[in-house]
């Protein structure tokens, strides 16, 4: 019953991805994929709905993908993209600032550089809250966006070979994508990072030792791979200028390492890219990085109309 | 071997280690307090080899949660009539209210006002709680 499955997230809120069951997301991404099928017969879907979008911090891509699909399902969108244009200026308190938009809008995202603010924020709102990034901590719609991408290509979401290449260390999109992705059966992960950006052991604790292997050899891994989800690598992470530059190209892939790759392996990237992918690989079919982009705002639009309980 | 009376109504606690009795004592603002109470500290003790004890001659709502924070091996003694009732073995606590605080500088207790803050034991190894806003690990 599709109605029921969109009840079930009904005055939810979103702040980390494992507020949601399995099931939960299977409905969601369900949701999604007819979206991606027909967006025209969703176009109307939140007519009359507002959608407050709270930027404590400037994030252009994210905001816009919001705000995008909250008007492509026919809403308004009201908020500000930074503290300074907003109340927060005049030291009001996260809580007194969320319950007066829940007394204008219908659903708040917001985007805070202190970590737990949306939890904190979602204690004191009467609206569902959607957590659109809070510092390095969570970031869970760009998980979603992810699994909704390797859904949309590999039909599943487990028994996949997923590689996962660059830092490791300070990349909560990477921490989330791992634990979202260990919900599921017969996943295994193949961690491709300098020893200076390798993936946290509070992560790798959680895994089975058989789960996963960690190396820093991209080029050599490629061929295993049903998946390479590629981050950058920051030159203000490494410790001299000779490390970094010593390492940094093992660390990018391009068109020649590609021939090593399965020929239906996909290459994602939570954007923005710098140099760790080379521009002669967009041509490639297995480069999805931009559809996965296409992709974050057709899960938020399901988000969206889920959490308000619109059909 | 001092002779400490018995108490007849009120609350024993035992199996301090030696040297941390007056911590607790302060903690539990035994120090203000105007009804008898006995810190005694270094006595023999089989298990321990020695052990600080303090008694309370008088009903108070102990925190348990604090106490068990401070120390998991303590044991409470209810005495009633001169009579031990109850006997509580301490243990850590699986959530801690009110009584951290998170030390890392990007959470979002460290702009608001939060006087409750609940942390969530992780390691009891190690006594590593971790804070329900950004999961950041303190040790207790």
């Amino acid at each position: 019953m599709p109605g029921r499955k969109a009840k079930m997230l009904k005055d939810r809120h979103l702040i980390q991805p494992g507020d949601f069951t399995v099931e939960e997301l299977k409905g969601l991404f369900e949701l999604g994929e007819k979206i991606v099928e027909n967006p025209e017969k969703y176009s109307e879907a939140c007519r009359g709905k507002l959608l407050a979008s709270l930027f404590y911090e400037p994030s252009t891509r994210t905001r816009f993908s919001f705000e995008a699909a909250m008007l492509r399902l026919g809403g308004e969108t009201i908020g500000f993209s930074e503290p300074g244009s907003s109340s927060v200026s005049k030291g009001e308190s996260i809580g007194d600032t969320i319950r007066t938009i829940g007394c204008y809008a219908d659903i708040a995202v917001m985007r805070h550089p202190k970590e737990g603010a949306p939890l904190l924020a979602s204690k004191k709102s009467v609206i569902p809250l959607i957590n659109a990034g809070d510092g390095g901590h969570q970031h869970p719609t760009q998980t979603l966006t992810d699994l909704m991408t390797i859904r949309s290509y590999k039909k599943r979401l487990d028994n996949l070979v997923i590689g996962l290449c660059g830092d490791l260390k300070f990349g909560r999109t990477v921490h989330s994508l791992v634990k979202a992705l260990s919900r599921y059966e017969n996943i295994k992960f193949v961690f491709i990072s300098p020893n200076e950006l390798e993936i946290p052991s509070h992560i790798t604790d959680k895994l089975d030792s058989k789960q996963f292997e960690m190396t820093q050899n991209l080029e050599g891994s490629l061929g295993k791979l049903d998946i390479l989800y590629m981050t950058r690598v920051q030159r203000e992470r490494f410790f001299s200028e000779d490390e970094y530059l010593r390492l940094k190209d093992f660390f990018l892939l391009n068109a020649r390492k590609m021939e090593k790759a399965k020929k239906d392996m996909i290459v994602m990237h939570p954007l923005p890219r710098v140099n760790e992918i080379s521009t002669d690989m967009d041509t490639d079919e297995r480069a999805v990085y931009f559809e996965q982009a296409k992709m974050g705002m057709y899960i938020r639009m399901a988000l969206i109309m889920q959490l308000l309980g619109v059909e | 071997m001092i002779k400490i009376d018995s108490i007849k109504k009120g609350i024993v606690i035992d199996h301090i280690k030696p040297g941390c009795g007056h911590k607790i004592f302060k903690d539990l603002g035994l120090h203000k307090v105007d009804y008898t109470v006995v810190l005694i500290k270094n006595i023999p003790s089989e298990k321990m080899g020695k052990k600080d004890l303090i008694k309370i001659e008088n009903e108070i709502d102990l925190d348990m949660t604090m106490l068990g924070l401070l120390d998991p091996n303590l044991t409470v003694n209810i005495v009633e009539n001169g009579k031990l009732t109850e006997k509580i073995k301490l243990k850590l606590p699986e959530k801690v209210k009110g009584i951290l605080k998170c030390k890392n500088p990007r959470c979002v207790s460290t702009i608001e006002n939060i006087p409750d803050i609940e942390f969530t034991l992780t390691d009891a190894e190690n006594k590593i709680y971790t804070c329900e806003y950004c999961d950041t690990p303190v040790k207790a």
